[in-house]
């Protein structure tokens, strides 16, 4: 609910007295940055955000943003958050989750608040490790990936969240990087804008358990294996010079400076179809990795479906007292 | 015609069935009947917990059994005098249990040799002569019976032939002399549009009352007169509905709204059922993922001003045990409801006990204190709901209501309460900052130790909670060791002070004695009607009931102390007596029995007179 009279808020306004307690070098201080900064200029009252997150490295968010926050069990902020909003539609509610805290532990979680079309953002920070235990693999690491809990290489095949998320029939699902600050603002501002469940995956470094996680895609300069998607663009990378085609449903790669652009795919975030293939370009080393909104639709909420079945309920029983309720049935009287 | 009526005081009658036959309906209905007519009555549903066991087989008998009477009555009973057998399985589960000299109305379409070598018997005891000198036999051809009824027809035999449990009845309906039109006014509500079944089974009904009036089986018919209940509007109710109504009469009362996250189980769903379809009151349910979705969806709604409640049973309360542990240190009011059944694990998921006390006082991780109250009979599970609900707003924290599955099915008539005469339950919400312009969440009221209570939406008060050791006053993460003790003990000492608000506890007679039987939940009936036998006799026996296990009441250590010998009669193996040992020294004494089933008050009449010697 934007307020016009309300002096405009500023970062300073969404940091909270407590001291940051994050490893010195760690992507969730980007992250943490971006939030204070950008939640002022969403227009809307500082007291109707909440932020709700489990446990992890990730989940000490609230306690930094000057909000409503809770901070709760491992795995539970999606259904601690569900409650929130349910009780207060009018409220923005926020989820900050790890890769195991959602993925695993909560996991169930995960996949019913975005089927359901909870009107919740769940920012993801996928650094795909355990950090907060010291450094075990996650649902995301790498088949390979050599931990305390894995000495001789995990085998576990990892989890693509974004294709998890599709197939829990998310409405909105979007990718950004810990160092794209730009970026992140942007895709923060779209989740906002979103009604409905949105989920971003954050790919995020762990400079003490996983340092270089996602390296590749975060070199100085936009390496050629990342593509940044854009709603009715071309789907274009490698500073314009190759491009994504989609012939019948096989992805390749073009060049483009020998194949012009007419025949490259044009990104469409509200195709289904095409979400479920870009989300599986994470699986293959010759695609580039897609960053930016894969998916958004518009579907009713939850949220909007509960106060409309209370209003039709309403309109078709009429009112009805808790003392009607008592009466109800077969009744005598004793005298 | 021309039966004599012979008025006796109470009476205790079973329908026995196929889990297809019908027999939680026909109890439902006769219940309702003889409520109307102003007996007093207990029921005991006793059910499955497979949907439909092969039909014909014993894992598939389901019962249900009423005790009536002119005079107040704790229990369903215990020996039935007349047994409703519509199979041979449940002839074979039942009838040991039948009073010596009782009545069996039997089926003998049922008795075909399949059905007998299913239920195990080799001989058709209908003809072998092993019931005749224990029992009257009144063997009927219900099929049979039922397919002359509806003659003409238009339905299939299959129909026809699921209008059997209402024969039953209406031979019933003779036999204790009670009308037949609540039944058939019901009929014509619940099989609005469905015409012929309304007919077919109107018809079995009337056929079945016939059969009574024109049987020469039987010669006498028995009157049982209404009861001297105290003046009021009563209707029939079980411990789920009452506890649906309680929680949402508490959201009335304390303005606040009612919301329930919960996952299905048994014996608990009725209450989910039930509140879900009271959304025209704004009550919002949430079917969760799971159960720890469900308490956890609980703590959002706590945390954002609603009246918040979750209702399971043991195997939910075991997943929901760690965000309990939240809900302790974040200190939000909330109720859970544990509908108890037979464990552990699966156990037995239709059968009642009360074997989760140990879990609600102690089952969770960390000194993570819980107030628990429970209900002693289905219409006090509206009672003890509603000052669930109070208390958990009062002192902010969550409360642990238990009710069980003998409490939740089982129902009894019910005086109306007048919800402009229930307690406004007070609840205030921060507004404006509570320290020289700071809000500090963690402070508490001198009295009760609530702490504060702000919900996202106040300007101002924007304060983060959370499930590591809070600093007091400000609820910042701590790891103070001096912090932590303060805190433990703090949480302990808020339930402690929950003894402000338990009235006097009333004592059954004498305050001292030879013996005092102290009891909790859904054993009360049958603990009070022994006591009421024994004093009748004479003996120096009393009764205490506690509504209250955490904290316990303040007085009881002091009534303990005035009886020679304290028996404690539970459905588990002496969780309450362990507890009451431990507090007050007394040297209490057991009574448990662990079959899934309520105690009989025969077995604590036996059990005290033993003691007694």
């Amino acid at each position: 609910m934007s307020d016009l009279q309300s002096p405009q808020l500023t970062k300073k306004d969404f940091e909270s007295d407590q001291a940051v307690r994050w490893c010195p070098g760690c992507g969730d201080y980007a992250v943490l940055a971006q939030a204070q900064k950008n939640m002022p200029t969403f227009g809307r009252k500082r007291e109707e955000f909440v932020f709700v997150s489990g446990i992890g490295c990730s989940s000490r968010f609230p306690y930094y943003m000057n909000t409503y926050g809770f901070h709760s069990i491992h795995g539970r902020a999606l259904a601690i958050a569900t409650g929130v909003k349910i009780a207060n539609p009018d409220l923005s509610v926020w989820v900050v989750t790890g890769d195991g805290d959602s993925l695993s532990i909560g996991g169930n979680h995960f996949i019913h608040a975005l089927r359901r079309n909870m009107d919740i953002n769940i920012l993801l920070f996928n650094n795909r490790i355990y950090g907060l235990t010291k450094g075990q693999y996650s649902p995301t690491s790498e088949i390979g990936k050599v931990t305390k809990a894995s000495p001789f290489g995990s085998i576990d095949n990892p989890l693509n969240p974004p294709s998890l998320a599709l197939g829990a029939q998310a409405t909105f699902v979007a990718r950004t990087i810990d160092r794209w600050q730009k970026h992140m603002a942007e895709m923060l501002a779209r989740s906002y804008e979103h009604d409905g469940g949105s989920f971003i995956e954050i790919y995020q470094n762990c400079n003490i358990f996983n340092d270089g996680a996602y390296e590749e895609y975060t070199g100085a300069e936009k390496l050629d294996n990342v593509i940044e998607l854009k709603h009715g663009k071309p789907m274009l990378f490698a500073n314009n010079t190759k491009g994504i085609k989609l012939e019948g449903s096989t992805v390749m790669v073009l060049d483009i400076e020998k194949h012009g652009v007419d025949d490259i795919l044009v990104h469409d975030e509200t195709n289904l179809d095409l979400a479920h293939i870009i989300a599986n370009w994470t699986s293959r080393p010759e695609l580039p990795e897609p960053i930016g909104v894969i998916y958004s639709i518009d579907k009713v909420t939850y949220n909007q479906g509960m106060i409309d079945q209370i209003n039709r309920a309403k309109e078709i029983k009429g009112s009805v007292s808790v003392q009607d309720l008592l009466n109800t049935g077969d009744t005598w009287v004793v005298e | 015609m021309g039966k004599t009526f012979k008025t006796i005081d109470e009476a205790i009658i079973r329908f026995a069935g196929d889990s297809g036959d019908g027999m939680q309906l026909t109890g439902g209905r006769f219940t309702e009947t003889t409520a109307i007519l102003g007996n007093d009555l207990n029921t005991l549903p006793d059910f499955p917990a497979e949907i439909r066991a092969p039909a014909g087989s014993l894992a598939g008998v389901s019962a249900f059994q009423i005790k009536f009477s002119s005079r107040n009555t704790h229990t369903p009973g215990e020996q039935p005098d007349v047994l409703v057998a519509m199979n041979p399985a449940a002839l074979k589960v039942h009838q040991k249990e039948l009073i010596p000299g009782g009545t069996m109305i039997i089926n003998t379409d049922a008795f075909t040799k399949k059905n007998l070598s299913f239920a195990g018997y080799e001989s058709n005891p209908m003809e072998d002569g092993s019931l005749d000198d224990y029992f009257t036999l009144i063997p009927v051809e219900m099929n049979k019976m039922v397919t002359a009824a509806c003659e003409g027809l238009d339905l299939s035999p299959k129909l026809v032939g699921r209008t059997k449990n209402f024969f039953a009845l209406g031979i019933l309906f003779y036999m204790y002399d009670r009308p037949l039109d609540t039944t058939e006014g019901w009929l014509k509500k619940k099989f609005a549009g469905k015409d012929d079944i309304i007919e077919a089974n109107t018809r079995a009904l009337n056929a079945g009352y016939n059969f009574g009036d024109t049987t020469e089986l039987f010669m006498s018919r028995f009157k049982v007169e209404k009861a001297s209940l105290p003046p009021g509007t009563y209707r029939n109710i079980n411990g789920n509905f009452a506890t649906s109504l309680g929680l949402l009469a508490a959201a009335e009362k304390s303005g606040l709204s009612l919301f329930y996250g919960g996952y299905p189980i048994t014996p608990a769903s009725d209450i989910l059922h039930t509140l879900a379809s009271w959304k025209h009151l704004g009550v919002q349910t949430f079917q969760a993922e799971d159960e720890i979705a469900g308490v956890s969806s609980v703590i959002g709604a706590a945390f954002t001003g609603n009246l918040a409640v979750t209702a399971t049973s043991g195997p939910g309360i075991a997943l929901k045990g760690e965000a309990l542990g939240l809900a302790v240190i974040t200190e939000l009011p909330l109720v859970v409801v544990n509908v108890q059944r037979g464990g552990p694990s699966t156990g037995l998921p239709t059968k009642t006990e009360q074997s989760d006390l140990n879990q609600a006082l102690y089952g969770r991780n960390g000194e993570a204190p819980m107030p628990v109250i429970a209900a002693a009979t289905p219409g006090d599970c509206f009672f003890a709901a509603f000052e669930a609900c109070r208390i958990a707003l009062k002192y902010m924290t969550p409360v642990m209501f238990l009710s069980d599955g003998y409490l939740a099915n089982g129902s009894e008539p019910w005086k109306i309460p007048d919800v402009d005469e229930l307690e406004p339950i007070e609840v205030s919400f921060s507004d404006r900052p509570n320290a020289n312009g700071d809000y500090l969440p963690y402070l508490r009221n001198e009295e009760t130790l609530a702490r504060h209570w702000a919900i996202p939406g106040t300007p101002g008060l924007e304060h983060r909670v959370g499930g590591i050791e809070k600093a007091e006053n400000t609820g910042h993460v701590s790891y103070d060791p001096e912090n932590h003790h303060k805190m433990v003990k703090l949480r302990q000492e808020k339930v402690d002070r929950i003894q402000n608000d338990i009235p006097e506890t009333e004592v059954f007679g004498e305050n001292h004695g030879d013996l005092l039987i102290l009891s909790w939940g859904g054993t009360y009936g049958a603990c009070r009607s022994a006591v009421e036998t024994m004093q009748e006799e004479g003996l120096g026996v009393s009764h205490v009931h506690l509504r209250w296990i955490s904290p316990l009441p303040k007085d009881l250590g002091e009534i303990l102390i005035h009886f020679k010998n304290v028996l404690v009669p539970e459905i588990n193996l002496g969780q309450l007596l362990r507890l009451i040992r431990a507090e007050y020294l007394v040297d209490a004494q057991g009574l448990n029995l662990v079959r899934g089933r309520p105690i009989g008050a025969g077995t604590i009449i036996e059990t005290v007179k033993k003691i007694l010697g």
